[in-house]
């Protein structure tokens, strides 16, 4: 499969829970083997959007093609780090136990792990800098040490496209280096990253692309063309703050009217 | 060591044994689910909602275990049915059938007159009635549940630690969720005749949660729970025969002593 190009497009697609539309009619295009980073406001849909990528949530309308071919027809090339809060840590499970995870659908779900998969998994965890942490519960470790773990679980799962969901929010700075640093490795292996964050800053200095979202696309493109005065105003509104030195720092204490009904 | 042989010379200890810790070994493992889903509620629910389906049974004349059999999947199926797509939530939609159930099955034993003993070897089971048949049947019956949870250990494990990697590596996770109610429903019939519907829940629940508090990894979890289930049948079986305390109440009793234990010992290596 390594011969077609990693590419993922999106074509007017709208997604919401029953009546309420979250995302409407959103389209793009990402080149294979980019860096993109999905920035918005609160609730603006980001979370929304990687649940519908990876298919948890149905789309009310429009299509999602993965390698030119729809949603759902390629086994598991879409990795996915989930939010902290989406994880019940107390689960009996070690770091060693949820980076396998990874490798399942690879191993069959019938079959015991060969020692390929075994020696995958050790690379994914030294690459983290967490194989000394392999047999400790998943509840033991510190949130960045977490975060890592479920990014050797990504890295183990050999995906073509990897979707995280904040990773650079509550996390040391370790942690936020190396996740910087895996994007620039999955980048050598043509792995696309899409990754949600809050930090502008980082979104415009260490990422290929910009996505620009508030409940529908404001833009999409080169960092510098994204963040344009009358994108970021239509975004954020008031919320934003763009210093003299180019920093741009977004108040985070509430979310503008539209979404509080 | 007399005192241990003595009982075994009666046929229906022996059976009484041998079925006590197969319903202990296999609520146990299917228990580490239900303690790590949160499903302890439902285990309960599920054990009283079997009722209307046993007392059409015994109303028909036909097999108890059947009837109970049909009415646990037939809520099983309801609660998946009724909680599909977040409609409304599992434990609301658990509390309205079990309470309708538990209502249907005594509306329907109020009808006769001389369900008396029965109703209460339903409730606290009868383990020293255990037929030879019975006993092929729980055997069978655990044998294929058991046999599904071990095929099953890695979709369940993902579908119960992180439903988005379920969604990714596209397991079909409604299918999933709905096979390990019916599992867990089919558990419940078939603690019917050893510990009865009240008591099914606890040995759910306790050697799990026992098992949950020593162990750090979901296989050997099952494994402790299994053994503390197994033991506890086999304690609980024998203070009832020396003690003449109904044999349910015994088995669970003996449990929870477990739980207590393990309690305390985490609790003085946490200190």
């Amino acid at each position: 499969m390594s011969h077609i190009p990693h590419r993922l497009e999106v074509q007017n697609i709208s997604i919401g829970y029953g009546e309420k539309v979250i995302l409407n009619d959103l389209s793009f295009q990402i080149p294979h083997g980019s860096r993109v980073a999905v920035v918005g406001p609160n609730g603006a849909g980001k979370s929304t959007l990687f649940k519908a990528l990876v298919g948890l949530l149905p789309l009310q309308g429009g299509q999602i093609f993965i390698h030119g071919e729809p949603l759902g027809s390629h086994q598991d090339c879409v990795a996915y780090v989930p939010q902290r809060e989406e994880v019940d840590w107390r689960f009996p499970v070690t770091v060693e136990d949820v980076v396998m995870m990874g490798r399942f659908s690879q191993i069959g779900w019938l079959k015991r792990a060969s020692s390929y998969d075994k020696q995958r998994v050790q690379t994914s965890l030294s690459q983290m800098g967490i194989a000394d942490l392999a047999q400790r519960s998943i509840g033991q470790l510190s949130g960045g040490q977490q975060q890592r773990a479920f990014l050797a679980r990504a890295l183990a799962q050999e995906p073509h496209i990897l979707l995280m969901d904040e990773p650079f929010t509550g996390v040391d700075v370790t942690t936020q280096e190396m996740t910087l640093k895996l994007l620039e490795h999955l980048q050598e292996h043509e792995v696309t990253a899409i990754v949600s964050t809050h930090d502008l800053n980082l979104a415009s200095s260490r990422f290929d692309y910009v996505l620009l979202i508030n409940h529908r696309l404001i833009a999409f493109g080169k960092p510098q063309d994204v963040f344009a005065k009358e994108n970021l105003a239509q975004a954020f509104g008031n919320s934003l703050l763009v210093m003299e030195n180019g920093v741009m720092l977004v108040d985070e204490c509430c979310p503008p009217e539209s979404e509080a009904k | 060591m007399n005192w241990l042989l003595e009982p075994l010379t009666y046929e229906f200890m022996q059976r009484g044994l041998l079925a006590s810790v197969i319903v202990g070994v296999l609520c146990a493992v299917m228990g580490t689910y239900v303690v790590l889903r949160g499903m302890a509620f439902l285990g309960d629910a599920m054990a009283h909602a079997i009722l209307p389906g046993v007392a059409i049974a015994y109303i028909l004349k036909g097999d108890l275990l059947i009837g109970a059999g049909a009415a646990a999947v037939a809520i099983a199926l309801t609660i998946g049915f009724f909680t599909k797509d977040g409609t409304v939530k599992e434990d609301t939609a658990i509390g309205i059938l079990f309470a309708a159930a538990l209502s249907l099955g005594v509306a329907l034993i109020s009808t006769m007159q001389t369900y008396a003993v029965d109703l209460s070897h339903i409730l606290f089971g009868n383990v020293l009635g255990v037929s030879a048949g019975d006993l092929w049947l729980i055997g069978g019956l655990s044998l294929a549940i058991l046999l599904t949870v071990a095929l099953l250990y890695k979709p369940f494990l993902v579908i119960s630690f992180d439903p988005v990697l379920a969604a990714t590596l596209r397991l079909p996770a409604e299918l999933l969720r709905n096979l390990m109610l019916v599992l867990l429903a089919l558990t419940v019939v078939v603690s019917l005749q050893t510990v009865g519907v009240s008591l099914a829940a606890a040995m759910l629940v306790t050697p799990a949660a026992t098992a949950y508090l020593l162990t750090r990894r979901l296989a050997p979890m099952m494994i402790v729970s299994a053994l503390i289930g197994a033991l506890s049948s086999v304690i609980g079986l024998y203070l009832s025969y020396y003690f003449n305390i109904v044999s349910g109440s015994a088995i669970v009793l003996t449990a929870t002593l477990f739980f207590l234990l393990g309690f305390i010992w985490k609790r003085l290596r946490k200190a």
